[in-house]
């Protein structure tokens, strides 16, 4: 024991290595504490008004009378996020397939990777004004209608879905494509039936974040649909979205509107966990097969 | 596809294919190459039509837009630094509540944690991100803000004697700077929490070997041959965590009070540029309708300018520095992968 | 408060008037200078190590002489590296893996149950295959890297650097230079910077796995020179997989094979006559 207690550490330096340990796992639970307290809030506060009405019905927006639900923002959102699905995957695994494809390492590429890149670090709150500016003001095909929410979502989903789809189109396997160039395939075909399929699970997960995020955006839709409370299916007029919804009830004086807001909250929250949930179960079953 | 036989005296090789075959290739290439430049292109035009549509405020109010004191919408008037200052306090505290944290978290996650225990605490903690704005904001208004206060007031009290910081307790609102930047913290934290774990994580393990080898405790083994070498790209993803808390809209416009004057304290009201044009836009016109989307320009020249600095910061620091390299380069990953939550 | 340092021994022992005369005399041509010592020897009794449940090393007994080098010899996955980082309990950092046995430094077992680990690092040091400097610090810092830890002051600091760095050596090509970093120092100078930086703390045993392996020749045999002077004051433990090596440098030798020890005996012994058929079959070149 002697040699070891001589060169022992000090009790100043076991403290400090304590105390950094301790505060290390202190952060993360601190950081934690946020999530259990969000998710608890929203069910304590949500559950109760979720109802059969809830989901069947309109948002009333009277001062008086019943609440009614948050059906048209549930469908709302999912029709505006279908569309600017619809826009943004296949432009963005487009664009994905011209960087690893045909750009690769040259000059403009990388121009384009890096205006990528600098895209996902724009504010949602700009791309609303950029289609306000471009589409709502010029009266492009009516004022405030969904599409043109869905134009703005589709912006701010193309960086999410092009980076990712580039990372996964990245990970097959050279060897894979040059297989089928040598057998004489032209590059489309080589494209198309080579690298999207085996790609495939890791561009459905890269698109479901997208789409993920999409639906929890408010901030574009305040400039582009500015929510009619009653159900239409007609992206081209205004429609409801649950971010609107939520956001416009916060500061109703209506207890009972408020504790709806919880609950759009709460729903809106599983269907975001819900699609990112799905994601991770999609790439992780592509890494087991 | 090739011919078994060379024709004989043909127009064409064997190995040519015929143009019609060629063009569904060309075609596409094409295709996608004018996608990536209509990309380019929008971006650009965007940026023009923004500055154009605020031109007219530039030119009625000049500098004091962006540095002068006074945004009355009844008078017509729009200097906007209460806005501009609103937006780098908020986003200011918020890097330094949420960066150590998150570092920290990383710190915990790639050092210390259990195995087994890694991959679970790690999607948690970029759970975060998945929760919309608009529900931290609702959580913001009607639970913490308002169970805070009774802490900020004592807060200022104790700590009157520090400028802006401390006093103004009688004063504190449920929504104030803080509580904006708070959320603002919990929001940016799963980023550079993210970030923060691909970096250290690519610490190469033989310097960690030295540091314990040489009789390091395992504190001192982090700040020895960890730390220095993530340094850049933990910066780095601080740096875009600032760009995200800086456009943050909804939690903000929700939170800080929206009161178009620079707050005297900490737990005093103030607006950000994010949250005025989210407030305001809907009735505004003219003059005022030029005045927000003026300040949306400020805002995307400052996101643009705070992202373009820490994507050069991570990448500099790879190129500058032989040692460096890895975590660099893996900060480079970590940012372009960072949407990936 | 910084508690009194009671390992850095080699500033008080360079403050008598003899040592620094005999220091005068003997730098000015020599490149290095390792003072003797009566250094402390390891036994090893009973040793088993696992990666969770692969055993890889097997009830192994070795002695290791005091101011002796020992070489480790044998096919790869014989469990020379296992061993060696059981000495100084690096195995326990690998996930899963663990060990038990004892290793005793004189009278004092590594794995006696309130032995703080950081302690046995520090008596017990360790340079590895691949040289590996911090690369964010400097000549200067990676030297000081370890003294540090135990906070010696700056001044006591410059010294034992510079004392060190003449000790392996490595002093002319870098004193101009001691604020660039470490990492832009050639192999072969990274090497021995670790073996500096290994040395500055005063241990009394230096284990190496395989340290010449990432070498050119020419830096190998700097490094295997140095060695011979270091066991003037040090037990040093080498792993190589170079027969070649081990016949210069090593008093004697280990025969391992998987994971128990085949022989061990006085290196031109274990070459020329060696006792057991595996051994025979291994120095010849006929496996491994």
């Amino acid at each position: 024991m002697s040699v070891f207690s001589e060169a022992a550490v000090s009790p100043r330096r076991r403290r400090t290595d304590r105390l950094m340990r301790v505060a290390l796992v202190a952060a993360t639970i601190l950081a934690l504490i946020p999530l259990v307290l969000v998710i608890y809030y929203l069910l304590k506060e949500g559950l109760g008004s979720i109802n059969k009405a809830f989901f069947t019905q309109d948002p009333s927006g009277s001062f008086f009378g019943a609440v009614g639900g948050v059906r048209s923002a549930i469908l709302g959102s999912l029709e505006i996020v279908l569309l600017a699905t619809l826009i943004s995957v296949p432009i963005g695994i487009g664009v994905a397939l011209f960087l690893t494809e045909y750009g690769k390492d040259s000059k403009f590429a990388n121009v384009v990777r890096y205006f990528v890149d600098v895209m996902t670090g724009v504010p949602s709150i700009v791309f609303g004004l950029f289609i306000y500016i471009s589409l709502v003001l010029t009266h492009v095909g009516g004022n405030f209608t969904a599409w043109k929410a869905s134009v703005a979502l589709a912006l701010l989903m193309l960086p999410i879905v092009i980076r990712s789809s580039e990372v996964v189109l990245l990970l097959v396997p050279a060897s894979l494509r040059e297989g089928a160039l040598a057998l004489g395939a032209p590059r489309w075909q080589v494209i198309f039936r080579v690298v999207l399929p085996s790609a495939r699970t890791g561009l459905v997960t890269g698109s479901l974040l997208a789409v993920a995020r999409g639906m929890g955006e408010t901030a574009p839709l305040l400039f582009t649909t500015a929510g009619a409370a009653g159900l239409t299916f007609s992206l081209s007029g205004q429609m409801n979205a649950l971010p609107l919804q939520i956001y416009n009830d916060i500061l109703s004086p209506r207890a009972a509107v408020v504790a709806q807001a919880w609950a759009a909250g709460l729903t809106l929250v599983a269907i975001v966990l819900i699609l990112n949930l799905v994601a991770r179960a999609v790439s992780r079953r592509s890494r087991m097969a | 596809m090739a011919a078994s036989a060379p024709p004989a005296g043909g127009d064409r090789s064997a190995f040519e294919r015929s143009p019609l075959s060629r063009l569904p290739d060309r075609g596409l290439s094409w295709g996608l190459t004018s996608l990536a430049i209509s990309i380019l292109a929008l971006i650009v035009f965007f940026f023009i039509r923004l500055i154009s549509e605020s031109g007219s405020t530039f030119s009625t109010f000049g500098v004091s837009f962006v540095f002068g004191n006074d945004w009355d919408v009844s008078r017509n008037i729009y200097h906007g630094a209460p806005l501009l200052v609103g937006t780098l306090i908020t986003s200011a505290i918020a890097l330094v509540i949420g960066v150590p944290v998150a570092v920290a978290t990383g710190l915990y996650l790639t050092e210390l944690c259990p195995r087994r225990a890694r991959g679970p605490l790690s999607a948690l903690v970029d759970l975060l991100a998945a929760v919309p704005s608009v529900v931290y904001g609702l959580w913001g208004v009607f639970f913490l803000a308002p169970k805070l206060l009774p802490a900020e007031k004592w807060f200022a009290n104790t700590f009157s004697f520090i400028p802006w910081i401390g006093g103004g307790a009688s004063s504190a609102t449920p929504t104030n700077y803080f509580i904006a930047s708070l959320v603002l913290a919990i929001m940016i934290l799963p980023i550079v929490s993210a970030i923060s774990r691909e970096v250290l994580a690519t610490v190469p393990a033989e310097n960690k070997e030295a540091a314990l080898a040489l009789g390091a405790t395992r504190w001192e083994m982090i700040r020895m041959a960890v730390l220095p070498y993530s340094r850049s790209g933990i910066v780095g993803g601080a740096m875009l965590g600032l760009g995200r808390a800086l456009g943050e809209t909804i939690a903000v416009v929700l939170l800080i009070g929206d009161a178009p004057v620079i707050g005297k304290h900490l737990f005093s009201q103030g607006y950000s540029l994010a949250a005025v044009i989210a407030n305001e836009f809907n009735e505004a016109t003219g003059v005022h309708r030029s005045a927000l989307f003026a300040a949306g320009l400020v805002l995307f020249v400052l996101t643009l300018i705070v992202n373009i600095v820490a994507r050069w910061y991570v990448s500099r620091a790879s190129r500058g520095s032989r040692t460096t390299g890895g975590a660099s380069a893996a900060g480079t990953a970590a940012v372009a992968a960072e949407p990936l939550q | 408060m910084i508690p009194p340092d009671t390992t850095s021994k080699e500033p008080s022992q360079m403050s008598t008037a003899r040592e620094q005369s005999e220091q005068a005399e003997a730098t000015p041509d020599r490149s290095g200078s390792v003072e003797s010592r009566p250094g402390r020897g390891i036994k090893v009794r009973g040793l088993n190590a696992y990666y969770g449940k692969q055993h890889a090393i097997k009830g192994v007994d070795i002695d290791f002489p005091a101011n002796q080098v020992t070489a480790i010899i044998g096919p790869s996955g014989s469990g020379k590296s296992t061993v060696v980082r059981c000495i100084n309990r690096m195995h326990e950092e690998i996930p899963g893996a663990r060990a038990d046995g004892s290793v005793t430094l004189d009278e004092s077992d590594v794995y006696a149950p309130d032995v703080d680990v950081t302690a046995v690092r520090r008596v017990i040091g360790m340079v590895f295959q691949k040289p590996n400097p911090f690369p964010t610090m400097s000549i200067y810092d990676n030297v000081a890297a370890g003294l540090r830890l135990t906070g010696t002051k700056p001044h006591n600091l410059r010294e034992t650097v510079n004392t060190t760095l003449r000790a392996v050596g490595l002093w002319d090509e870098v004193k101009d230079r001691l604020n660039e970093p470490g990492v832009g120092l050639s192999g072969g100078q990274q090497q021995r910077l670790c073996i500096a930086r290994t040395v500055a703390v005063s241990p009394e045993v230096i284990l190496m796995d395989e340290p010449c392996s990432a070498l050119d020749p020419i830096a190998t045999l700097k490094v295997e020179e140095l060695i011979d002077e270091l066991k003037a004051r040090y037990t040093i433990v080498i792993v190589t997989h170079n027969m070649q090596q081990a016949a210069r440098v090593a008093d004697s030798t280990v025969f391992m094979l998987d994971g128990e020890v085949i022989e061990h005996a006085p290196t031109n012994d274990l070459f020329t006559k060696p006792k057991d058929e595996r051994t025979e079959r291994y120095v010849t070149g006929k496996f491994g």
